[in-house]
Formats: C-alpha cells, structure tokens, sequence
C-alpha cells in the first residue's frame, strides 16, 4: 500500500499520465535515490574514517622511524673521563668508572658555547661502546654525530608548529633560532633512528624503542599459541567427533559459547585473582600474558575448528570405518588433516585478536616501564599494544610520534598475520 | 645442572626412542611367535612410550609446581633460628630478594642474609634437581620396561592408547569449563569480600562514586554514576553513531552496490573491525576529543572538557559499525526470496521494499544483533579508557565527561597494590556486574536471533 494514492474505481484502469500520478512517481523516484545516497553515504563515512585513522598515524608515526643527529667533534679527554688509556691498558675495568657524560658535555660546550642543551641525555652511550671497543681513543678528537635531544629532533622533522604562539608550544624562540642556525650550518642530519628499532622504553622519547615491546608480545603469543592451538583444536574433536549428548557436553558447549563473548577485561580479572594471587606467578610476565590471552583465544579456536572438522563429509568418514579403522584412527588420519587447513585459520584469527588486546593484559601488570628487552617468559615485560597505551599518556610531544610509530609496527604485524590467514584460506583449505 | 624445561624437552627424544623400541620389539614378537598381532607394531610402540613418559612426566611437573617452596623451606632452615625471619611477610620479602638474586634480577643484595640465602639456594636447588633428575629418568627406564614386557601378539594395544588419547581430549575439553567456573569463582569470590564491607544496595544504587577518598562504608560506593556513564557511552550515543551506519551500510552492499565495488567495500569493513581498539583508543584521544571539545567551545558550551562522552561514543559507534553491519547482512539475507520478489510485484520500489517489507521482516533479528553490539561496547574497555576520563559524574551532556564500569576498574587495579582494600575489590564487584550484564545481553540476543532463523526456516 503506497501512501497519497487516490481512490482508484475498479473499473477504469489507473490513467498513469495525469499530473497528479506523474508527481506521486517522481516523488517515489526522488526518495529512492535519496535512500540510496543516504546508504551509500554510510560506507563513504566508514571508510572515510578507516582512511583518517590510517592517514594520521602514518603522518605522525613515520617520523619515529628518523632521527635527528648533530655534528660534534668530539674529544676523548682523559682529565674529563677520568681514566688515562694507561690505565685502561693496565685493567680494562678501570673503564667501569669512566665519566662518559662529562667528556659529551665538555666537547659540546668547546663546539657551541656552554649553557645549551643539544645532546640526548643518552648521548654518551654512543661513545661508551666506541672507547670499551678501542681504548687507545682516549685524548684523541673525532666528528661524531650525536643523538639531539627531542626538542631538536621535533624541530628538524617539521613535526612543531612554528607559527603559533611562543607560550603554546614546546620550544622557546631561542631554540627555534637556535636550531635554524644549526641546520644552516649543515651541523644537522637526519637519518634512520636505530634505537627506535632495536631499544626499549625509556624516559626520553628520542631514546625509546619498540623491539623491547615487540619481543614481548612475540613471547606472549608462543605461550597463548603453545596452550590454546593444541587444547582448543582437542576440545574440537572431542565435541564434534566423539562427545556423548549428556549433561557434561552441554555445560562444555554453554561455556564455550559463553566465553567468546565475555568482555575481555573479565579475563584480566580472572587472570589477577587466579594465576597471580593465588598461584603466585610473577607479574609482568610473558608467561601469565600468554595464559590469560591462551584462555581468551580458547572459545574462539574452539569455534573455528568444530566449523572446519563440519565441513568434512561423512563420506570420509564411512569410508575409512568402512575398511575398518578405529574411529580414533578415522579422526586423526582422515578427518584432521582434512580440516587443518580451516583450523589453522581460526587459529591465525584468534592469535590477531589476542596481538592486538590490552585491557587484560593492564590488568596483569605488563605496563610496566621496562627500559631493557625482556629475556625470558617470566622477565618482567610489556607488550605493544600496552607500549602504544603508555606512550600515548605520556605528556613529552616526542611521544606522539612513537605512539604512532609503535601503532604502525603493530598494524604490520597484524596484516602479515591476516595475510597468512587468508592464503591459508585460499590455497589450502578444501571445499567439498 | 638441570632445569625442568630441559627434563621435559629430553622427554620428547626418550618417548621417540620407546616408540621405536616397542614397535620393534612387536614385530619381533610377532616373527618368533608366527602369530598375527592384534594391534599394529607402531600401536605397540605408542603403547610403551606413553607407559615410559607418564610417570616420569608427571614427576618433573610435580617439581615444577612445589619444587620452589620445597626449596624455599629448606633454605629458611638454613638460617639460625635467631635472625630467621619471623613474621610471614618478612619471609616472604626475603625470599623474593633470595629468588631476585637467584635468578639476576637484582646486581647485588641489600642484606647479607639473603647473599647467604642465595647461595644456599642454588646448593640445594642443584642437589633436588639433581635427584628428581634421575628418579625421572629411572621412572621413566622403569615404565618402559613394564610396557616392552607387555608386548605379546594378544595384546590390545590399541584399545589401551585409544582409551588414552580419549581421556586427554575430554580433559582438554575441561578447561572451557574451569576458565568459566574460575571467571564466576573469582569474580564472586572477590565481590563476597567487597560487600562484607559495603552494602550491596549502596553499591548499586548509591550515587556518589570516590573510592580513592578511602573512607569505607560512608557512601563512597556508589556505582550509579559509573552504569550511567556505561550507558550514555555504549548504549546511548555508540549506538546513535553505529545502528544507521551499519545498517545503511548492509543495506547498501546487500541491495544495491556492483559486486565490484562490495568487493572494495567489504575489506575495509573487515579492516574497520580489525584495528585494535588501543589503536581506535589512540586516535579519539588525538584527533576526536581536541575536535569535539573546539565544536562545543564554538557552538558556546563553556567548560567543555577534552574528555567528553561525545568523542569516546563517536570512536567506539564507528568501532561497532562492521559488527552491526555484518549482523544486520545475515538477518536481511535470512529473509525469503518470495517476499521481496511479491512487493517488486506490486510495483513497490527497491528503498520501498527495503523499509516496508525485508526490514520488517529481518527486525528481530537485527534486534539481536544491536543486543550483542551493545553488550560489546559496553565491554569495551580501552577506547574508553583513552577518551572519556576518570570522573564520576551524572550528567545528559556529551560534551561532558563520564566514567564507565571498565574504565574504573583499570584505574583501580593498576595503580599500588593492596590487594584486601576494598578499593580493590570493587573492581571486581564492577566485573561481577559487568559479566552478568554481557551474559544477560548475549543470551537473551541469541535466543532471538534463533528464533527468528527458525520462523523462516
């Protein structure tokens, strides 16, 4: 029934040229194209906003990929290190008490003037290495390009505003000026920012790296992968294959179904009160991240495999009884290998849900600031969706870029991980 | 010396041998009797090797788990009864700096005691592992010789590692059942402590919401303020954000668009759904909130903030849009062919097909569909903890800012930890709430969802 439709006699057929009729047509005309803009308005938001998303991490964050360096000439003075190459010939460990920063500082203050803060306060690790490799360099000078503190370093990449007010934005006038007469001097170069790649957290943003946060969310993905790959295709089989319909089975198939869709902070919860108040398991470890996202990924395997070990036909099955296998031997013979494929994916799926997780993770202490890579499954150690939330609450502007930087690495991982996904979908599995 | 880890990865290796062993040893059986075996040589093999690692296994696992506080016993034995710690939590941070030293995490030790602690540590942790060490493999030798002496050609093998492979499944299966009971045990648990000190009505219908002040009982639970800001943000304006996009969004690639441009489309709705929410958390706080809070500073709202509900809401409605989307596909494919091909019939046009008779048809299950994309939001926990800010407030304006039951709840367990405060355990009666509250929803959905399937089955 169309609305504003005259009353028509059954016995004349509906004259579909008087005006009346010809505008009731334009007018269903005219909201049918509006209802179809209106839904094609709604993908072009959606995927609007995908590309603003994408758009403003990749412009901030491919920055934290670059560093800003300046040219010092450096002096290894043995009156500012305090160690004489002598003594050092004498006993290497005399270098332990070496006083790095002051031989950093004293150069720099020769080359610019004291009183002006270039260098990273970390800059002095850079020669640490370069002395303990060949301590025959002290009391002699060699040009060195220095890590610039993060003021600099923002400055040189264009990531400051400079047109704003001088009380608005993080560098005064004089560093502005500062740093134009540097960069004109060509004392500055920028260049790929090894830290960033190879560190860990550290207070300084132009110090801080993601590899520390990378390897452990690589650790806590083995221990999620090692524990719900194995249990979750197992439960599979036993509810597809093998389960009885009873009492037991239901409560399995509730819990499971249940679970998928538990918050994921409930996990965090359960993994506090379980593994680390009354197992004891040490906090910040990869080890109980794995197990609290093991139990969360769990449903979500269980799920993909019974779907995968469905699709294989009964054919095979009868045919194998059939020739007088086990139905134990029919399972893992026949129907497993069939449906590995399928479960591979699931579990791919789950394990890039579980990458990307935080909230429970939060909840189990891995937002620790740990400024060195984590070296086993219960050192303390962070992950990097938790390293992506510490570094966007840090108040420091370098942090933006890292934040974003740390993002980025994150969303490869992940589309590397969709990636292999998808070719096991399409090359692998079997279609019937 | 040996650790665990190594003892169990021997175990890999010894089991591959026994197999070999026991495979051959069947054949060898059957040869000299001329009698055909029952089970398959290989069937014998996995036979001794389970009968050789079950033991053993099941002792360095044991080891695993009270190994340390055996340990730990003896080196408090060690000390002098006169300067033994004496209190619990004096042996306990003495034993986390002996461990501390032990496993270098700490350079040196704050008091000698614990330096001498260490030592003995490492002593007598060589010495029992050491012991359990061999006793494992002598277990192990043990085991699989009781299994070779089985092997004759009558010998089921088969059944016996059939009946075993049967019991680690449904073992296996166990776990979904513990994780659940360990969510409900704990949460519950947690909640029981919580209430002994406040009264479950002030937790649910007090208004005022300040756990950081301390003072227990005087009305500083009250978590009303906290389930309206979980509302506002996930029922209220996500929603707003997410039902007409998603659905115009699955009523346009179902009804309308070339299966090229869905081809386009579709992967960026799975993208859309894929980004983490740290990720969506990120950019509201970046982008969404500044942008939010210079509309209401310009449309005159004074005291704006930067955390408002608006910019959070927004973020999590575009976040649920490929959910809802992709729920609302499933309830508008489900509809019969006939009654959209009886409206084109009629004349109708597609947008007047599409409004008066698929969405009809399909409401109860899009229904359940926006049921779980609530139950979802209201779960979520980083976007909001990004956005929306810490201050319990009851207020209608979204350029306000709320606090939500997921947010608190990581501002109270990620700060100090002191575990028995009842600051900390109201995060988990939040939890228990929360948990009920999704379950509720996700049942209550999929049984409409179900049942809607069933009518145009």
């Amino acid at each position: 029934m169309i609305d504003g439709a005259p009353p028509v006699s059954p016995a004349a057929p509906t004259d579909w040229n008087t005006p009346a009729m010809q505008a009731r047509i334009r007018r269903r005309y005219r909201s049918e194209k509006i209802f179809r803009a209106m839904g094609a308005l709604a993908v072009f938001v959606a995927a609007a906003f995908l590309v603003i998303l994408l758009f403003t991490i990749v412009a901030t964050g491919w920055n934290s990929f670059r560093q800003t360096e300046i040219l010092v000439p450096v002096t290894f003075d043995a009156v500012a290190l305090g160690v004489t190459a002598e003594q050092v010939h004498a006993d290497p460990e005399a270098l332990a008490n070496a006083n790095y920063p002051a031989v950093i500082n004293q150069s720099v203050a020769r080359t610019y003037g004291a009183g002006v803060t270039l260098v990273s306060d970390g800059a002095w690790l850079q020669i640490r290495e370069m002395i303990e490799d060949d301590p025959g360099l002290i009391g002699q000078t060699r040009d060195l390009w220095l890590i610039t503190t993060s003021n600099l370093d923002q400055l040189a990449k264009g990531a400051i505003d400079l047109d704003i007010s001088e009380d608005d934005r993080p560098v005064s006038d004089a560093e502005v000026a500062l740093w134009q007469k540097l960069d004109n001097d060509g004392r500055l170069r920028t260049g790929l920012n090894h830290n960033f790649l190879t560190g860990a957290d550290s207070v300084d943003p132009e110090l801080a790296g993601i590899w520390g946060a990378l390897k452990g969310s690589l650790l806590t993905m083995l221990v999620t992968l090692l524990l719900s790959f194995p249990i979750g295709i197992m439960t599979a089989i036993y509810l597809e294959e093998f389960a009885p319909r009873n009492v037991w089975t239901d409560m399995i198939e509730v819990s499971i179904n249940n679970l998928a869709a538990v918050p994921s902070i409930i996990f965090g919860l359960l993994g506090l009160a379980v593994f680390l108040n009354t197992m004891g398991m040490p906090r910040s470890a990869p080890l109980v991240g794995g197990l609290t996202l093991a139990l969360m990924t769990l449903p979500v395997i269980v799920i993909a495999s019974r779907s995968a070990i469905k699709a294989v036909p009964p054919s095979v099955r009868d045919a194998a009884l059939g020739i007088g296998a086990s139905r134990v031997q029919v399972v893992f013979h026949h129907v497993l290998p069939l449906a590995m494929p399928g479960m591979l994916t699931g579990t791919i799926l789950g394990m890039a849900r579980a990458l990307g997780e935080t909230a429970p993770l939060l909840m189990i202490g891995m937002r620790a600031f740990m400024t060195s890579v984590p070296q086993g499954l219960t050192a303390p150690a962070t992950v990097l969706p938790v390293q992506v939330f510490i570094w966007s609450d840090n108040v420091a502007r370098g942090f933006v870029e890292k934040t974003s930087g740390a993002i980025i690495v994150l969303l490869v991982l992940l589309l590397a991980i969709n990636g292999l996904a998808i070719y096991f979908r399409d090359r692998l599995e079997v279609r019937w | 010396m040996i650790s665990t880890g190594t003892m169990l990865l021997i175990a890999i290796p010894l089991g591959v041998l026994a197999w070999m062993i026991g495979r051959g040893r069947a054949r060898q059986v059957s040869a000299a009797s001329g009698e055909r075996l029952h089970s398959l040589p290989s069937q014998h093999g996995a036979f001794v090797a389970v009968a050789a690692l079950t033991p053993a296994v099941l002792l360095v696992v044991f080891w695993m788990i009270f190994g340390d506080s055996l340990i730990a016993r003896e080196v408090l034995a060690n000390i002098p009864a006169d300067s033994r710690p004496a209190t619990e939590l004096d042996r306990s941070s003495f034993l986390s700096e002996v461990e501390g030293l032990v496993s270098g995490t700490y350079a040196r030790a704050f008091s000698p005691l614990a330096e001498q602690g260490a030592r003995d540590w490492v002593v007598i942790e060589q010495r029992y592992s050491m012991l359990v060490g061999s006793a494992a493999l002598a277990l192990a030798l043990l085991g699989g010789l009781w299994g070779w002496t089985r092997i004759r050609p009558s010998f089921r093998a088969r059944t016996r590692v059939e009946n075993i492979v049967m019991l680690v499944l449904i073992v296996a299966s166990l776990v979904a059942i513990l994780t659940t009971f360990g969510i409900v045990a704990s949460l519950i648990f947690e909640s029981m402590r919580f209430f002994s000190k406040v009264s479950p009505i002030e937790f649910l219908f007090g208004t005022h919401w300040a756990p950081e002040s301390g003072t227990y009982g005087s009305g500083s639970f009250g978590a009303v303020p906290l389930f309206w800001g979980t509302v506002f943000i996930g029922a209220i304006i996500a929603m707003i954000v997410a039902i007409p996009l998603g659905l115009m969004t699955a009523i346009y690639l179902t009804q309308y668009a070339a299966p090229s441009f869905r081809g386009i489309a579709k992967p960026v709705l799975e993208v859309l759904a894929g980004v983490p929410t740290v990720v969506y958390g990120f950019f509201a706080a970046l982008v969404v909130a500044p942008a939010v809070r210079d509309f209401a500073i310009s449309i005159g709202i004074p005291n704006a903030s930067s955390e408002s509900a608006l910019a959070a809401g927004l973020v999590m409605g575009i976040m649920i849009i490929p959910f809802i989307s992709s729920m609302a596909d499933d309830a508008l494919a489900a509809v019969p062919g006939a009654m959209r091909d009886g409206s084109y019939a009629m004349g109708a046009t597609r947008s007047e097909t599409i409004r008066r008779v698929l969405i009809p048809a399909a409401l109860p299950g899009i229904v359940g569909g926006v049921l779980l994309a609530v139950s979802r939001a209201i779960g979520e926990t980083m976007i909001v903890v990004m956005a929306a800010g810490l201050a319990a407030r009851l207020t209608a304006n979204p350029f306000d800012s709320v606090t939500t039951v997921t947010v608190q709840i990581v501002g109270l367990l990620t700060g100090d930890q002191e575990f028995d405060s009842a600051k900390t355990q109201s995060a988990f009666a939040l939890g228990l709430v929360l948990f009920l509250v999704t379950l509720a929803l996700n049942v209550y959905a999929l049984a409409i969802v179900k049942k809607y399937r069933e009518a145009y089955d």
